[in-house]
């Protein structure tokens, strides 16, 4: 099997048997990672750019990371710094960034559809680390490679994601993949943070939180996105929490062996209260580790020599 | 064009007496099993490993460990090669300070993946010494690596491919040498 694609801009329309390829080639370099030296020498010469138009502490030290294990050359870019500033459009920072040779561009950016437009621009690969409310195809790659570890399989696999999917590109991306991957997925927020049509998708929606866990194997609680939230689509946080934060009290809905999963930042006490957060059965630090692992075998699996011989 | 019949050069008894053989000069040389750990490259050399080990533990009754590595990670051609390799796991399940490692490969060849192994070993410690065990060598060497223990020395030529069948991967023991490498330009 192989990835057979340059860039990786997201989840939608990617294959079982392409997921499925990360998720094993993740399981060998999670291996790496508890090695004594941490580092392997697979990208040596690589030269990576990591383009953050968006603030981000998880997915960029990630990236990095994974970058550095793989012995690959990284320049790191943040909009409020460059040149953005004094009005350079995006296609001309790019063109001008891979005129310094560069092979990887791994970008986050407000604009859903970001990633593409650069991908349409440049020779070299493009990972999309985040683009606007539409993809966020890494992390749920490692949501589901987390989510794989612990129950051995994804297939029939209940899930739920609760809180704001409007504003969610986590959202989506796992929809696509975990429903890819053969598992049940149902949505639950508020009404006025649910996208338009989003059954569309293969997903049931429910407006009463405890119908939605009914049953339920694995929560991802989303992030109340504070910094979008200024549009009165919520009357108050106070209201949301009491209406879909997510409690002890509300976990005995769940599954036995049922798991709590949050791709961060978290806002304690808002969406999720610090008691489930730190629970046993939270895994949203395990998340964090395998995201390394996760990002290595996709800039591993994206760096082949196919590309360069199109 | 008719294909190529491949030329049988070791059956199953024959590589098997080549391992005892093998085995019993790792024991000679290293003067018994004491501070021994056995790591063998991924496919066929981890068969052969534990192949050794098991004989060794026969001939010294001496459990030693074994390790599996995947040395792809450490190739010098992962950004040219054609397909990009599938990855498998490495299990160094114990310390490789100052042990006395027998790295197993079935052939040796231009010797990259030898030199790969041994900076992969290197980066899980410092072992005492590195010593190579090989079921076949070919010869055609690109790097200055030779064979500590070698079962059979097979003259070939570039365009040959040697291939060597391992029981629990293919369902028989043997080597054969069949003509035409169509990988090798």
């Amino acid at each position: 099997m192989e990835l057979k694609s340059k860039n990786l801009l997201g989840l939608e329309g990617m294959k079982k048997e392409q997921i499925e390829l990360i998720l094993d080639t993740t399981e060998t370099f999670k291996e790496i990672l508890m090695r004594p030296i941490r580092k392997v020498p697979t990208l040596r010469g690589v030269t990576i750019v990591n383009l953050f138009y968006e603030p981000s502490t998880r997915t960029r030290i990630s990236f990095e990371l994974a970058e550095k294990r793989l012995s690959a050359e990284l320049v790191n870019f943040s909009a409020n710094t460059s040149s953005v500033q004094k009005g350079e459009t995006l296609k001309d920072t790019v063109k001008n960034i891979e005129a310094m040779k560069i092979d990887i561009v791994v970008v986050r950016h407000p604009s859903p559809g970001a990633p593409h437009f650069i991908a349409n621009c440049v020779d070299s690969s493009v990972i999309n680390a985040g683009d606007g409310a539409h993809e966020h195809p890494t992390q749920a790659l490692l949501d589901l490679f987390t989510l794989r570890e612990k129950y051995k399989r994804l297939k029939g696999l209940k899930v739920a994601i609760v809180g704001d999917i409007l504003h969610s590109r986590v959202a989506r991306s796992n929809i696509w993949g975990l429903t890819t991957m053969g598992a049940d997925v149902c949505v639950c927020g508020p009404s006025t943070l649910m996208p338009y049509e989003i059954e569309k998708m293969g997903v049931r929606v429910y407006s009463d939180l405890d119908k939605a866990l009914d049953g339920r194997d694995v929560v991802m609680v989303l992030r109340i996105q504070l910094e979008r939230q200024r549009s009165g689509l919520l009357p108050s946080l106070r209201e949301y929490t009491n209406t879909f934060g997510i409690t002890k009290e509300r976990l005995k809905r769940l599954n036995k062996g049922f798991t709590i999963m949050h791709p961060g930042p978290l806002n304690r006490g808002v969406e999720i209260t610090p008691e489930v957060a730190d629970g046993p059965y939270s895994v949203i630090l395990d998340q964090v580790t395998n995201g390394v692992a996760t990002r290595m075998a996709i800039l591993y699996l994206l760096s082949g020599g196919e590309k360069k011989l199109e | 064009m008719a294909k190529p019949r491949p030329i049988l050069i070791m059956d199953e008894k024959t590589l098997h007496r080549c391992l005892v053989r093998i085995a019993h000069e790792i024991l000679e040389r290293n003067k018994g099993a004491k501070n021994l750990a056995i790591i063998g490259i991924k496919t066929r050399g981890a068969y052969l490993a534990e192949r050794i080990a098991k004989i060794i533990n026969s001939i010294e009754n001496v459990k030693v460990p074994v390790g599996l590595m995947d040395i792809n990670l450490y190739r010098d051609d992962v950004q040219t090669k054609l397909e990009q390799p599938i990855i498998q796991k490495t299990e160094i399940m114990f310390d490789v300070k100052d042990k006395i490692i027998i790295l197993v490969d079935d052939v040796l060849f231009t010797g990259r993946t030898i030199r790969a192994a041994l900076d992969q070993i290197i980066d899980f410690g410092r072992p005492k010494s590195i010593q190579l065990a090989v079921l076949v060598d070919r010869g055609h060497r690109e790097l200055p690596i030779r064979a500590d223990y070698i079962g059979k020395n097979i003259p070939t030529s570039k365009h040959e491919l040697v291939k060597v069948k391992i029981k629990e991967k293919d369902s028989e023991d043997s080597v054969s040498i069949v003509k035409e490498r169509r990988d090798l330009r």
